[in-house]
C-alpha cells in the first residue's frame, strides 16, 4: 500500500506500562463531552471512547499474569487509504477518511442511526446513542465548548480529539503557516496517562516518537518493524493506527486469533 | 351490505364475520403500531439492543421479508419473461404478498434508524461503496415497481372498475406489464444481493465475510439465488394458508406443481453452492484469518453447528429434494413439508447472516455477546405481519386476486337467483383476471 498522506497520526500504547488506573477513559469523557448515565454497569449501553480491557494469561497461580489493554478507535485505513471497515460502509457518508491525517471522522449531524459501521467494526469501538445526554445540574457549564454534544440516535466514537488538531493548525496558521509541532497536537488520554505508556504523533514523521517506537513499515500498509509492537487483529486487513507494545509474548499474541498450529499459546481470558 | 363491492361470481364471507376478523387482527396491529410509537418518541432504547447487537431481530426480519417476497420478482420473471403461462393464477398474489412484504421492510426500517427524520440522507448524500446505499435504491425502486403491478388488481374492483378512466388505466397497465416485471427482476437482483453484499463485505467480522467477484462478495449471489428460490415456496405456503382459511380451492394444481418444480431445483443449485461456500469459507477464508469452523459454533448457549445443520441439510437440501420429484411434490404433506421447510431456511439463514455476525467475538479476549429482544422490538415485528394479514383480507373480499376461483368454486345459485342470471355471471366463466 502506497503511503500517500501528508500526515498519518497514530498511537503508540505501551501495555508494559499501562497499570490500568483509567485515567485515560475519564481524561477522554470529559475532554470529549460523552454522556452517562446514573446506571453505567452494563457495558454495553457504556459509551466509552477509550476503554481498558483487562487480560489474563490464563495460567494458574503463580504464572498467572495479567494486562490491562486501553482501546480507542483504531483509526483504521483498511488494505487501501480510505477503506476502513466503517467508512467502506457508511450508507450516508456519515463517517469519513481524512486524507490529510488519516482520522477516521463521525459527523453527527449527518449519521441517521443505521448502526452499520457498528456492525462492521471487530474492535466495538463505536457506540449508540440510545439515550439523549443529560448532564447533571450545572455540569453542563463544564463541558468543552469545542466538542458538539450528541443527540439520542447517532453513532459516535473515538476522534483522536481532532478538535485539537483543528485548535493547533489555527494557531500555527497565525504563526505564519507553519508546520505543527510534535507537541502541539496530543490527545487527551496521552496527557492524561500518568505512567506515560500513551504517545501520539506523525506515524509518518521520522522525528516522532511514535515513529522511532515502532517503525511502521509504510510501504506494507504500516506492520510494525519493532518485534515487541503489535497491531490488535492485524490479520483482517483493518490496518490500525494505534500500536502497542509488549516485551511479553502471550500478550502479543493475544493481540490477534491465531490457528492452533500457529501458535500454541493458551488464549487470554478477559475480565471486564 | 359490501356485496356491490365483492367480485362477481364468488362467495364471501358475512361481513360482520369479515369486520369481527379485521378487528382482532387489527388488536394486533394496533399493539405494535403503539411499540412503532414508542420506538418514535422514545427512542431505540426502548429495544434491548445494545453495542454489541447494533443489528438484531428488526434488520432480521427486514432481510427475511425481503427473501421471502422474493416470490413476486422471481414468479414475475417466470410468467412474464420466461412465458410459464400456468403461473398466470398466482401471479396477482405473487405481487400482493411481494407488496406487503416490501413495505414491511420499508416500515421496519423507518423504525430501526435512531434518526427517523434523517432517513432520507441516504439517498442525499448516498455513499456509493456501501451496499446499505444499494439497497435503500433499489428496495425503493422496486416497491415502487411492485405498487404499479398491485394497482392494475385494485382498479379490477368492480366499483372502481366501472370507471372509464381506471378502467383503461388498468387494462393498459396490464399491456405494459412485462416491463415492469423484467424491470423488478432487475432490481431485485441488485436489492436481494446487496442484502447479501451488507453481511458479506464485513472484512472485518471473519463469520460474515466472504470473498467473491469484484466489488461482490458470494453472499450477493447467494442472498439473491436463496430468494428467488425460496421465495416462491412462502407464495405457495401462503396460497395455501389462504386455501384452508376460506376452505376453497383458490389456485389450480397445475401452477402450484409448476412453481414447486422450478423453486425445487433452484433451492437445490442454491443449496450446492451454499456447500461449497461454506466448505471454502470454512477452510480457506476463515482459517487466514485465525479462526477455526468450530470457533464459530461454540462456547454460546445458542449457536451450536445445529444451526448450520439446520439452514443446510434439514432446510435445504430436503424440500430440494422433495420437490425436484414428482412423487414429493404430488404428496400434499410432502409439499406441506417442503415449503415450510424452505421457508424456515432462508429466514435461519438470514438470521445467522444479521445475529450471529453479531454475536460472534473477534477480539481474543472479547465475549459471546447473547441478546433477547424486547417487547417493543418483538410487537413492532409482529406488526407487519397483521398489516399482511389485513390486506391479503381486504384483497381476497374486494379484489379477484385469484382469477380461477369462480371456476373452481361454482356457486350454487338460489332457484329464483338462477333463474335471473345473466351469462356473463356464469360460474364457469373466468372472473377478469388483473394480469390477463
Amino acid at each position: 500500500m502506497k503511503n500517500n498522506l501528508n500526515h498519518r497520526f497514530g498511537m503508540v500504547i505501551d501495555l508494559d506500562k499501562c497499570t490500568g488506573c483509567g485515567s485515560c477513559m475519564v481524561a477522554c469523557m470529559a475532554e470529549n463531552n460523552v454522556p452517562f448515565r446514573k446506571d453505567e454497569s452494563d457495558k454495553l449501553l457504556s459509551i466509552t471512547w477509550m476503554r481498558v480491557f483487562r487480560l489474563n494469561n490464563g495460567k494458574p497461580f503463580p504464572e498467572t499474569d495479567i494486562c490491562y489493554l486501553p482501546r480507542p478507535c483504531m483509526q483504521c485505513a483498511g488494505l487501501h487509504e480510505g477503506h476502513s471497515p466503517c467508512v467502506s460502509v457508511c450508507p450516508a457518508t456519515a463517517t469519513d477518511y481524512g486524507m490529510e491525517t488519516g482520522i477516521v471522522s463521525q459527523i453527527y449531524t449527518r449519521c441517521f442511526g443505521c448502526r452499520y459501521c457498528m456492525a462492521s467494526c471487530p474492535y466495538h469501538s463505536r457506540y449508540f446513542n440510545w439515550w439523549d445526554p443529560i448532564w447533571p445540574d450545572g455540569m453542563e457549564k463544564y463541558l468543552s465548548p469545542n466538542v458538539s454534544p450528541r443527540m439520542r440516535g447517532v453513532v459516535e466514537k473515538c476522534s483522536f480529539c481532532y478538535h485539537r488538531y483543528q485548535l493547533a493548525k489555527d494557531k500555527a496558521f497565525m504563526d505564519g503557516g507553519r508546520e505543527l509541532k510534535e507537541n502541539e497536537y496530543q490527545t487527551a488520554c496521552t496527557q492524561a496517562c500518568p505512567a506515560n505508556a500513551i504517545t501520539f504523533g506523525d506515524l509518518n514523521n521520522p522525528d516522532h516518537a511514535v515513529h522511532r517506537m515502532v517503525k511502521p513499515d509504510l510501504e506494507h500498509g504500516g506492520r510494525p518493524q519493532n518485534p515487541h509492537a503489535f497491531r490488535l487483529l492485524e490479520r483482517l486487513g483493518t490496518n490500525p493506527k494505534v500500536y502497542y507494545l509488549s516485551s511479553r509474548k502471550w500478550i502479543r499474541h493475544a493481540g490477534d486469533n491465531y490457528l492452533k498450529n500457529e501458535a500454541k499459546m493458551k488464549k487470554p481470558v478477559h475480565h471486564g | 351490505m359490501d356485496s356491490a363491492l365483492i367480485p362477481k361470481g364468488v362467495k364471501r364471507c358475512p361481513l360482520w364475520q369479515f369486520l369481527l376478523f379485521i378487528g382482532a387482527v387489527g388488536i394486533v396491529l394496533l399493539w405494535g403500531v403503539y411499540a412503532m410509537l414508542l420506538c418514535w418518541f422514545k427512542g431505540l432504547n426502548q429495544t434491548n439492543m445494545n453495542d454489541y447487537y447494533g443489528f438484531a431481530l428488526w434488520i432480521w426480519a427486514d432481510l427475511a421479508v425481503i427473501a421471502v417476497g422474493g416470490g413476486a420478482f422471481f414468479t414475475g420473471l417466470l410468467r412474464y419473461i420466461f412465458g410459464k403461462d400456468e403461473l398466470k393464477n398466482i401471479i396477482n398474489y405473487a405481487v400482493l404478498i411481494g407488496f406487503i412484504c416490501y413495505s414491511s421492510a420499508l416500515l421496519i426500517l423507518a423504525i430501526d434508524i435512531g434518526q427517523p427524520l434523517r432517513g432520507w440522507f441516504i439517498f442525499w448524500h448516498a455513499n456509493v461503496h456501501s451496499m446499505l446505499t444499494e439497497v435503500a435504491f433499489c428496495l425503493s425502486c422496486y416497491f415502487g415497481v411492485l405498487t404499479i403491478e398491485y394497482l392494475p388488481l385494485v382498479l379490477e374492483n368492480r366499483q372502481i372498475d366501472k370507471v372509464p378512466f381506471f378502467h383503461h388505466l388498468g387494462h393498459n397497465m396490464h399491456e405494459i406489464m412485462a416491463v415492469f416485471a423484467a424491470t423488478g427482476a432487475f432490481l431485485s437482483f441488485f436489492h436481494q444481493g446487496s442484502l447479501g453484499g451488507v453481511a458479506g463485505v464485513l472484512f472485518g467480522r471473519p463469520f460474515a465475510y466472504r470473498e467473491g467477484v469484484f466489488i461482490w462478495p458470494w453472499t450477493f449471489f447467494l442472498f439473491t439465488w436463496s430468494a428467488a428460490a425460496c421465495g416462491p415456496c412462502f407464495t405457495i405456503l401462503v396460497t395455501k394458508i389462504t386455501e384452508k382459511v376460506t376452505r376453497k380451492k383458490l389456485v389450480k394444481d397445475n401452477a402450484i406443481e409448476l412453481l414447486a418444480k422450478i423453486s425445487g431445483w433452484m433451492i437445490l443449485t442454491y443449496i450446492i453452492a451454499k456447500t461449497v461456500d461454506t466448505w471454502y469459507w470454512a477452510t480457506v477464508t476463515a482459517p487466514s484469518k485465525g479462526f477455526t469452523l468450530m470457533e464459530f459454533y461454540s462456547n454460546n448457549a445458542l449457536y451450536g453447528i445445529w444451526i448450520l445443520v439446520a439452514e443446510i441439510l434439514i432446510c435445504g437440501y430436503i424440500p430440494a429434494f422433495i420437490l425436484i420429484t414428482k412423487k414429493g411434490r404430488k404428496n400434499p404433506l410432502g409439499v406441506w413439508i417442503a415449503i415450510i421447510l424452505a421457508v424456515i431456511g432462508v429466514c435461519l439463514n438470514r438470521w445467522v447472516m444479521v445475529l450471529q455476525v453479531m454475536a460472534v467475538p473477534v477480539m481474543t479476549f472479547d465475549h459471546w455477546a447473547l441478546y433477547y429482544p424486547s417487547w417493543q422490538e418483538v410487537a413492532t415485528t409482529i406488526l407487519p405481519v397483521a398489516y399482511g394479514v389485513i390486506l391479503i383480507a381486504i384483497s381476497y373480499r374486494y379484489l379477484p386476486v385469484f382469477p380461477n376461483e369462480a371456476e373452481m368454486n361454482p356457486i350454487e345459485p338460489l332457484p329464483e337467483e338462477a333463474a335471473a342470471i345473466e351469462p356473463s355471471m356464469a360460474p364457469e366463466q373466468e372472473l377478469t383476471p388483473a394480469e390477463a
